[in-house]
């Protein structure tokens, strides 16, 4: 051994296999954002999977990215649920943006029982949407989380700070907000497509 | 008319086998103190050699550990009571006989289907509960009582066939008074075939007016003249434990046994519960309560345990549990959830309700809600947990995220990208706001909802992120 064998040569006589991505059915789950969509594999949020978004501080349009989604899902069948908040949602802000609370569940829950009741909600498989902010998330949890949202075919979405970023994750899709020089969003990791190289830029739009 | 009977031989006996998780033998004595006999034995004290009649000296030669509890007939009481209860699921017309329960069938069959069908739904009941039992069907109650006792799975199923089914019954086992089988017997009376044959005028002037009315009401002559039973309107069921219990894992199988018994009673009684109590007993009559409230009426039996041991695991024991009792008042009626043809859940969903349940008993009561907009303009007044949503639909931008309380905004100057908004008003009621309201922009990028005195471009109090 030791020897340097050109990988083209090896590919050539077919001695390396190569694994090949699942071609992604183009998804259900529209972002409402029409770059991003065309951006993303799936046409939107990876169905039944978990998404990570990594922000540097909090009210940065984390939620402004979701909203739409939001809006779209608390008017089908089954209700959003919100794990345990860092802030509360503002009903005025929400209903502005289409969301109809009456369909938005908040859960309180103290942060030891964060991930189980996220767990919970998504596994149940009757919930569209469910958010969560786990801060003491590692790969295993997040792993669980993935494998309960595609039990119970819902969209998981974990907020979580962006120095998490340099570590793997189970996640289908992660997308990370940044806020200078301008409002944008990087696609960071997707399941099932190359990551774009080019950001998207977030419209923070008062109205 | 068609009767079942429920012939429940060892009543007493497996009242007690249910709530124990061991199979260690175990004898029911009775009778006075230095006189005690064996009532009942469970199967391992069986095979030990231990036999009903026998003295508890004999018995004590015969095996060296073995359990003796005294033979309770109020508990006994109370099972036959509580089966009673679960079959009223299956007939409107319930009564007790000494160790029976029958019930009137025929117009049962018309919903639960041919009587094969049906006995084994009331089997699959009985044996779910734990209670062995044997079951006949004769066209009068006594009859059915009569059958069971002489073999499991009778049925008679017309009037023209109860009398060459009750021909080969010994006396011993017609159930009529003792006296006259006694009698009879020594007249050479063996079945009750026999006796049927016997003139009636006869029977009354040697025997008395009771025995020809029995042998009416065994063959339909007469009514049976029982007294319906009607299930109570509250569930009360008291598990006594063989041993002091301290730790809350040894509770968990009486507790599935409970919730599973109210289950049945429910289902008997076509209700829902929507409220329960779990007393846990300790010594000279202290006791620790744990309510169980649900959000709407259920009666699933796995619900219902899932909930109450959620309920329980959170509960410190300060002492230990001798007794543990289950008592539900709040009985509304039970609405079944409606499931849409072309719901788009997956198969093996939980609906929502039972995950809300799930996670209030683990989070409590409060844990789940929903808000609901006010009509007053105070951020911190302007919403609400709400049942029902909807309410005032705010026109002016509000943000995502609102804070609990405002919070001073620290760091560098912001930018300002829209305001002011004066809110003024609160005079009334002492939280007075005088308020001018910007949306900002942090150093950060953060878009923030704040205010300041009024006039003021300084001193700013965070209220929300439009994040």
């Amino acid at each position: 051994m030791g020897a340097v064998v050109a990988l083209s040569g090896m590919l050539d006589a077919r001695q390396v296999w190569r694994g090949r991505a699942m071609p992604v059915p183009a998804g259900e789950q529209p972002t409402g954002w029409a770059a991003l969509d065309a951006a993303l594999p799936a046409g939107g949020w990876p169905d039944a999977a978990l998404s990570e978004i990594l922000l540097p501080v909090d009210g940065v349009g984390e939620l402004r990215l979701l909203l739409p989604t939001l809006a779209r899902l608390s008017h089908g069948a089954r209700p959003v649920i919100v794990v345990a908040p860092p802030y509360a949602p503002c009903v005025a802000g929400w209903q502005q943006h289409g969301v109809d609370m009456r369909r938005v569940d908040i859960v309180a829950a103290p942060e030891a029982e964060v991930l189980w009741a996220t767990e919970q909600c998504l596994r149940s498989g009757s919930c569209a949407a469910v958010l969560a902010w786990p801060r003491k998330a590692d790969d295993r949890a997040l792993r669980r989380l993935q494998v309960a949202a595609d039990t119970g075919k819902a969209l998981a979405f974990a907020f979580r700070d962006r120095r998490h970023l340099s570590s793997a994750s189970p996640a289908a899709l992660r997308l990370e907000i940044e806020t200078a020089p301008s409002a944008r969003v990087w696609v960071r990791k997707c399941r099932g497509g190359a990551v774009p190289a080019q950001p998207f830029a977030l419209s923070r739009s008062l109205h | 008319m068609l009767w079942a009977c429920i012939l429940l031989p060892h009543l007493a006996l497996d009242g007690i086998l249910r709530r124990r998780a061991s199979d260690d033998p175990l004898v029911l004595v009775d009778g006075a103190v230095n006189a005690r006999s064996i009532v009942a034995v469970n199967a391992s004290a069986r095979d030990a050699g231990l036999r009903v009649g026998q003295r508890l000296t004999a018995a004590h030669a015969l095996l060296a550990r073995f359990d003796a509890l005294p033979h309770d007939p109020q508990a006994a009481d109370r099972w036959q009571r509580f089966l009673a209860a679960v079959a009223y699921r299956y007939s409107s017309e319930v009564s007790l006989l000494p160790h029976a329960i029958v019930l009137e069938a025929s117009r049962s069959l018309a919903l639960f289907g041919p009587w094969p069908r049906f006995e084994s739904m009331l089997r699959a009941d009985f044996a779910a509960l734990d209670f062995r039992h044997r079951i006949a069907l004769a066209p009068t109650p006594h009859a059915a009582w009569v059958l069971a006792g002489i073999a499991d799975g009778r049925a008679v199923l017309t009037p023209d066939a109860l009398r060459p089914a009750l021909q080969a019954v010994p006396m011993r086992k017609s159930r009529l008074p003792a006296a006259s089988i006694e009698a009879l017997s020594g007249m050479g009376i063996r079945t009750l075939g026999q006796l049927l044959t016997l003139p009636r005028d006869g029977l009354r002037r040697r025997f008395g007016n009771e025995l020809p009315q029995m042998i009416g009401r065994l063959l339909g002559e007469i009514p049976a003249g029982l007294d319906a039973y009607r299930p109570p309107d509250a569930f009360d069921l008291r598990i006594e434990l063989s041993h002091e219990v301290e730790n809350l894992a040894a509770l968990v199988f009486p507790l599935r046994r409970m919730t599973g018994d109210l289950a049945a009673y429910l289902a008997g009684r076509d209700g829902g519960v929507q409220r329960f109590l779990l007393r846990l007993e300790h010594r000279e009559g202290r006791a620790t309560e744990v309510k169980v409230g649900l959000l709407s009426p259920e009666r699933d039996a796995g619900m219902l345990f899932e909930l109450a041991r959620g309920r329980l695991e959170q509960v410190q024991l300060p002492e230990p549990v001798l007794a543990m009792r289950l008592v539900a008042r709040d009985l509304p009626d039970f609405v079944p959830a409606g499931r849409d043809l072309f719901d788009e859940r997956p198969a093996n969903a939980l609906p929502i309700e039972q995950l809300r349940e799930r996670l209030r008993a683990r989070l409590g009561d409060r844990a789940v809600y929903r808000l609901g907009g006010t009509t007053d303009p105070r951020p911190e007044r302007a919403q609400a947990v709400a049942d029902e949503g909807a309410g005032y639909e705010e026109s002016r931008l509000r943000p995502t995220w609102l804070l609990d309380r405002p919070i001073p905004l620290r760091g560098p100057a912001p930018r300002i990208l829209a305001g002011p908004e004066r809110l003024e008003t609160g005079w009334w009621d002492g939280a007075e706001a005088c308020r001018d309201y910007y949306v900002i922009e942090t150093s950060l990028g953060q878009h923030a909802w704040a205010f300041c005195q009024p006039g003021e471009q300084g001193g700013w109090m965070l209220q929300g992120w439009f994040a």
